[in-house]
């Protein structure tokens, strides 16, 4: 990290680092020196809602993939379901278990970076370890078969979609109606000799986060832990789901507001409101208006509306989750690592199940179908959250709207009461800390945002942190790029 | 058929008079890029990129509309021909919207091809992002303005082999653009009989089936030629 103060007192730090894409902070300081206020800005523009506009609506599961290179797949499932209300029809049996196997898989290596490649460096080499070095490749040097295990972990997430489509990033193949091509048994094979070794890494990641509880109850606890309500997807038990399903609302205690709720009602239940400061929207659940209706979606998020897990290691985690807070919510933001590891337990766990499918194999993996309907909704859980897609068409099937609510988006109040909750504990008058500002970076870091949606690149994510006084004015400005 | 003789690249041949050169070069084994010429219909020489090198003559002709003379001394494959292909590649990149990316024709497409073959890394002219309209309107095929490279393969297939003369070319220069009938939604022309043949003769993604989407493409344009010769022989 670079320091530097320049003439207008201003400290230039150069990189939020491990994070996806370009962001500033704003944090406001009172009188007393003491933090008021803090802005969390997403400072860039992609437009793709607007550019997909007048293109054909079956272009759009290869398109918006291009949105993200880390959720792809959501994307494309999301866009397929759309557009498969658009041509009213179901993908066949198998289709749809070759989609939800890409779709773990993609779950397995998103998770896998989040808290391998990014996170794991604060909690192995210390929140005031050299920056220099608190990175996978610090991790790599002291922690030399963690590093690996994490690195084949992703490998393992992303080798599912290369060994059914041919690509390990932007896949093609996931078509309205299933899939475009059928999984051989020779890639089978080899995927589900993988399941062994996955499940260990993570039970290892597990133990690792439990171990780091234990050791910073009070840390771990107090870390942005503010109340908010949460959104996820279900199913009909009740169960986590991350690729079918009904959405599920519940409030700060746990008690559900919306259950088995079709997803193609979405906009009567949640409204966006643009912010002067962020191209970043401000989605809100719509029933408690724009003050009391910010939510969290994501993996915390969705282990607080479960009711439970669908396969059996993961349960048991599950319940030890979930007696955390005495079955209400658990709202503290560094419980987002833990959760996200639950989930990828399920996904390995779910993925042999697929594997075992003896229909997995099969040639049937596309309905056909055609334009019936002039609209289309389709959702998913994305690794960060609930992702929706809404198209609007004319008779010819010419997209005329493209709505894309993204799961950062929603996270989005949260992410920014989170900066402000930590700015509040670590920050104090316009001087900052590395380790502070490593903090307050660490509390985006929970969400695992997708910023710009393109591809991590260790230490050139540019981060700025501007800290104004009480009248607005500039004392410090600390960027990182 | 008389013999004449040529000499292509530095090799003697004895071949058919009457040929194009880019007939002869086929027949001998020669490569020559192509993107406007299409077996079975006729040739226009529009994209510029079969030109060769001819001695005595100054300027470079088009293989595909140059026929073959006797003593002709031709040149297939000298750096500054291989100077123009790339150019004219990475012109019919910078003039439309080409994004191989989200192209329904990805890893299906001769443009794509072509710039692979001539080693076209970048693109060195500026971009014009025109503005270009998507005609959806075809119960079964599109229409993508933004990925046609007015080859005009559609034309030529559709008046000189289906014989319906539902597409023709309008304005000229960078705004020239391939039109269904007098410029009006390919879905209500009344010359259209929704034969597919110019899906299939387009080298790009600019006409593709409604069916299909990405990764499922698969063009067959050697069809046209194949489909001319069953006629001729009233098969």
């Amino acid at each position: 990290m670079d320091n530097q103060i320049n003439k207008n007192n201003t400290i230039l730090i150069s990189p939020v680092t491990r994070i996806e894409g370009h962001a500033k902070i704003t944090i406001q300081l009172s009188p007393d020196g003491s933090v008021a206020d803090a802005q969390f800005h997403v400072n860039e523009f992609r437009g793709f809602e607007k550019f997909c506009e007048g293109r054909l609506f079956t272009e759009m599961p290869s398109i918006t993939p291009r949105i993200c290179g880390i959720c792809p797949v959501s994307h494309s499932v999301a866009s397929a379901k759309a557009c498969e209300m658009i041509m009213g029809i179901k993908p066949t049996y198998t289709g749809n278990l070759l989609r939800r196997l890409i779709h773990i898989g993609q779950n397995i290596s998103s998770h896998a970076l989040s808290f391998f490649h990014l996170s794991s460096p604060d909690f192995l080499l210390g929140w005031d370890s050299d920056p220099a070095t608190r990175n996978i490749l610090g991790v790599a040097e002291k922690f030399p078969d963690l590093a690996v295990r994490g690195i084949r972990l992703r490998k393992f997430g992303q080798e599912i979609s290369e060994r059914i489509t041919g690509k390990k990033i932007h896949i093609m193949g996931i078509v309205p109606g299933g899939m475009g091509f059928p999984l051989i048994e020779a890639n089978r094979k080899a995927l589900l000799a993988w399941v062994p070794e996955a499940i260990e890494t993570t039970q290892k990641g597990l133990e690792l986060i439990k171990k780091y509880h234990d050791d910073n109850k009070d840390m771990v606890n107090s870390f942005a832990n503010f109340p908010t309500l949460y959104l996820g997807t279900v199913g009909s038990q009740g169960e986590l789901e991350l690729y079918d399903g009904k959405l599920r609302f519940i409030d700060t205690d746990g008690r559900i507001l919306q259950d088995q709720l079709d997803p193609a009602r979405y906009l009567e239940f949640i409204a966006e409101r643009p912010i002067e400061w962020s191209y970043l929207k401000y989605p809100y659940y719509k029933p408690f208006g724009y003050e009391k209706g910010f939510y969290r979606v994501g993996p915390l998020a969705r282990l607080n509306v479960a009711a439970k897990m669908k396969t059996p290691k993961a349960q048991k985690e599950f319940l030890n989750f979930k007696s955390m807070a005495g079955n209400k919510p658990v709202h503290g933001t560094f419980f987002f690592h833990y959760t996200r590891l639950i989930e990828m337990l399920q996904s390995i766990e779910e993925a042999e199940q697929i594997l075992k499918d003896p229909l997995v194999t099969d040639k049937n993996v596309q309905t056909l179908g055609r334009w019936n309907n002039p609209e289309g909704i389709g959702c998913s859980e994305a690794p960060r959250g609930t992702l929706f897609h809404h198209y609007t068409t004319d008779e010819t099937g010419k997209l005329l709207k493209v709505n894309l609510l993204i799961a950062t988006g929603q996270n989005n109040p949260s992410m920014n009461r989170s900066v402000l909750e930590v700015a509040k504990q670590y920050v104090k008058g316009k001087d900052l800390t590395e380790g502070a500002l490593n903090r307050v970076e660490a509390a985006i870091r929970c969400y695992d945002p997708c910023l710009s949606c393109s591809t991590h690149a260790i230490g050139s994510m540019p981060m700025v942190i501007e800290i104004k006084d009480h009248q607005g004015k500039t004392v410090n400005v600390i960027e990182r790029g | 058929m008389a013999k004449i003789p040529v000499n292509i690249d530095g090799k003697a041949f004895e071949v058919e008079a009457g040929k194009t050169i880019l007939e002869v070069c086929c027949d001998n084994g020669i490569e020559i890029l192509t993107m406007c010429h299409l077996e079975g219909v006729g040739d226009v020489g529009a994209c510029r990129l079969c030109l060769v090198e001819i001695e005595g003559i100054n300027k470079l002709l088009p293989a595909c509309t140059t026929k073959v003379a006797v003593n002709q001394v031709i040149k297939t494959n000298t750096e500054r021909l291989k100077k123009y292909q790339k150019i004219t590649t990475e012109l019919f990149f910078a003039e439309r919207n080409h994004i191989c990316s989200v192209c329904v024709a990805n890893n299906n497409c001769e443009l794509q091809e072509l710039g692979y073959k001539v080693g076209m890394d970048h693109v060195r002219f500026p971009y014009l992002f025109p503005k270009c309209e998507t005609d959806t309107s075809h119960p079964w095929f599109v229409m993508d303005h933004n990925r046609c490279i007015m080859c005009t393969r559609c034309v030529r297939v559709c008046s000189e082999v289906e014989g319906a003369h539902n597409w023709g070319i309008m304005n000229r220069g960078f705004q020239v653009r391939i039109i269904s009938d007098f410029d009006t939604p390919w879905g209500e022309s009344i010359t259209c009989t929704s034969c597919g043949k110019c899906v299939q003769a387009c080298p790009t993604g600019a006409l593709w089936p409604k069916a299909v989407v990405q990764g499922q493409l698969a063009k067959q344009p050697e069809m046209i030629a194949e489909l001319v010769q069953k006629r001729k022989m009233n098969l």
